[in-house]
């Protein structure tokens, strides 16, 4: 019978041993080395049965298929836009992707997205050497008018969603802000300047203590003493992302 | 036998080491042993421009190290390369190299900045130290952390981190200087360097000794990196 050697829920480092023994199974950010399992990178240790994996804390956005991102206009092509993704790789969009209008052969592409504009999209496919498509069709994939985009931690997106949204909806019934978070680690906030600032603050309190209990109760009471209003309780269905 | 600052052969210069220093970076690290001090920063996978850099089988690293001008003994270091900075960050990349996996990421690069604002011996390896740590605060897939120390013979002896009042003893034997790197899991090497003359068996001694402060080091490293995170376990 193999023995684990490190705990469920611990942080672990690269090269730390992690279990002794076959009848445990290396998953993700683990490999096997004779008879142990060990780390090959930093991050919380999840134990599931037999199964070890690592849930990663740090490092940078990698694209995957099915992804909502936000991302900017670096270059204007002949056949679609090239998007900053906020990643080590750059991605395409074509002209039929982008937009439902019709476009005119040899038409200014400028005037649809022009350098620098955001967009959210959705990434459709990524392929071995990291070309990305990405596509603009479907709900709430539009180009982002106004409002600030700030980076946050990928890892930490989906406490900044919440549970079908709870954690995003909050924030927007208590500042009157739009919000779009990209999987990326890009957030868009829309709103007056003063609740802006209060919803990137609430953002970077949700990444600080997002591994405490209890978040969002506190981050509802940060909310509602920063603004002064009430603050609807979350649970409401919102449509998520909006 | 005793050193110059009263320690044991085996014994290195008091340590310590802290993780994510450098908030703008993707992973970043501090390491210190004795009087020198490392400052690493790792940015990226990120994109690879001249395009005739780009492999598109992995991603590759890149690694810089600097002293910093005021960092020396009194003389100020002419700032900019040299041919010494840039054979330091050549073996300090090829022994960070065989522990990390960027096949994940063709065509980009991960950078590794090292800079020494204190120097005072043994800069290699606590940028190695540093920069092992900083890999993994960065988050980079790798199969083990990598721990530097130089071992070397001082006179007759045999000892481990020398200090460079050591590393400049004046005595009719010569003194060997061996920065080495280690996996520690697997006690494999990936830098050994010697610079001195000394005997095959005096080397074996040195890699010997050598092994309790690896253990020590990696200790600190790993505790470093997991003091950083220790709010994220319940």
């Amino acid at each position: 019978m193999g023995k684990l050697v490190s705990k469920d829920k611990e942080i672990v480092v690269p090269g730390e041993e992690l279990a002794q023994g076959m009848d445990y199974l290396p998953g993700q950010g683990t490999f096997r080395d004779k008879e142990a399992i060990v780390a090959s990178r930093l991050g919380l240790l999840s134990v599931d049965g037999r199964a070890l994996k690592i849930i990663p804390l740090t490092g940078r956005y990698l694209p995957k298929k099915d992804d909502t991102i936000i991302a900017q206009v670096t270059d204007v092509t002949m056949n679609g836009w090239r998007l900053d993704t906020n990643s080590a790789y750059s991605a395409m969009i074509g002209l039929k992707d982008a937009t439902s209008e019709f476009i005119p052969r040899g038409a200014d592409l400028t005037q649809y997205f022009s350098f620098g504009d955001y967009v959210v999209a959705k990434i459709i496919n990524v392929t071995s050497q990291k070309l990305i498509d990405l596509s603009m069709k479907g709900p709430g994939l539009m180009k982002l008018h106004g409002g600030r985009v700030i980076k946050v931690n990928t890892h930490k997106v989906p406490r900044i969603i919440g549970k079908q949204g709870s954690m995003v909806s909050l924030i927007k019934n208590a500042t009157g802000c739009k919000m779009i978070i990209g999987q990326n680690g890009l957030a868009w906030i829309d709103g007056e300047p003063e609740n802006e600032l209060i919803v990137v603050e609430a953002i970077r309190k949700i990444e600080k203590e997002s591994h405490i209990s209890g978040l969002t109760d506190r981050i509802k009471e940060f909310l509602e003493k920063k603004t002064g209003n009430k603050v609807q309780p979350a649970g409401e269905q919102n449509d998520q992302n909006r | 036998m005793t050193r110059i600052d009263k320690r044991k052969p085996e014994e290195t210069r008091p340590m310590s080491a802290e993780a994510g220093v450098i908030k703008r970076a993707d992973g970043s690290a501090v390491f210190r042993i004795g009087e020198t001090i490392a400052y690493a920063t790792v940015y990226g996978p990120r994109d690879l421009y001249p395009r005739f850099l780009q492999d598109p089988s992995k991603g590759i690293l890149r690694v810089s190290y600097n002293m910093m001008p005021f960092s020396g003994s009194g003389d100020r270091v002419r700032p900019g390369g040299n041919r010494r900075s840039k054979e330091i960050s050549m073996v300090t990349k090829k022994a960070l190299e065989p522990v990390i996996d960027l096949g994940d990421f063709p065509n980009a690069v991960v950078d590794v900045f090292i800079e020494l604002p204190q120097t005072d011996a043994g800069t290699r390896c606590a940028g190695i130290c540093a920069a092992s740590m900083a890999l993994a605060d960065a988050g980079i897939i790798m199969k083990d952390m990598v721990t530097a120390v130089s071992v070397g013979r001082v006179g007759k002896d045999v000892v481990v981190d020398l200090s460079y009042a050591e590393e400049d003893y004046d005595c009719p034997e010569g003194v060997a200087d061996i920065p080495i790197a280690v996996l520690p899991r697997t006690g494999e090497l990936t830098l050994l360097q010697c610079d001195g003359r000394l005997k095959r068996e005096d080397l074996k001694k040195a890699i010997e000794l050598s092994k309790d402060a690896v253990a020590k080091i990696n200790d600190i490293q790993k505790k470093a990196l997991k003091e950083k995170f220790k709010g994220e376990s319940q």
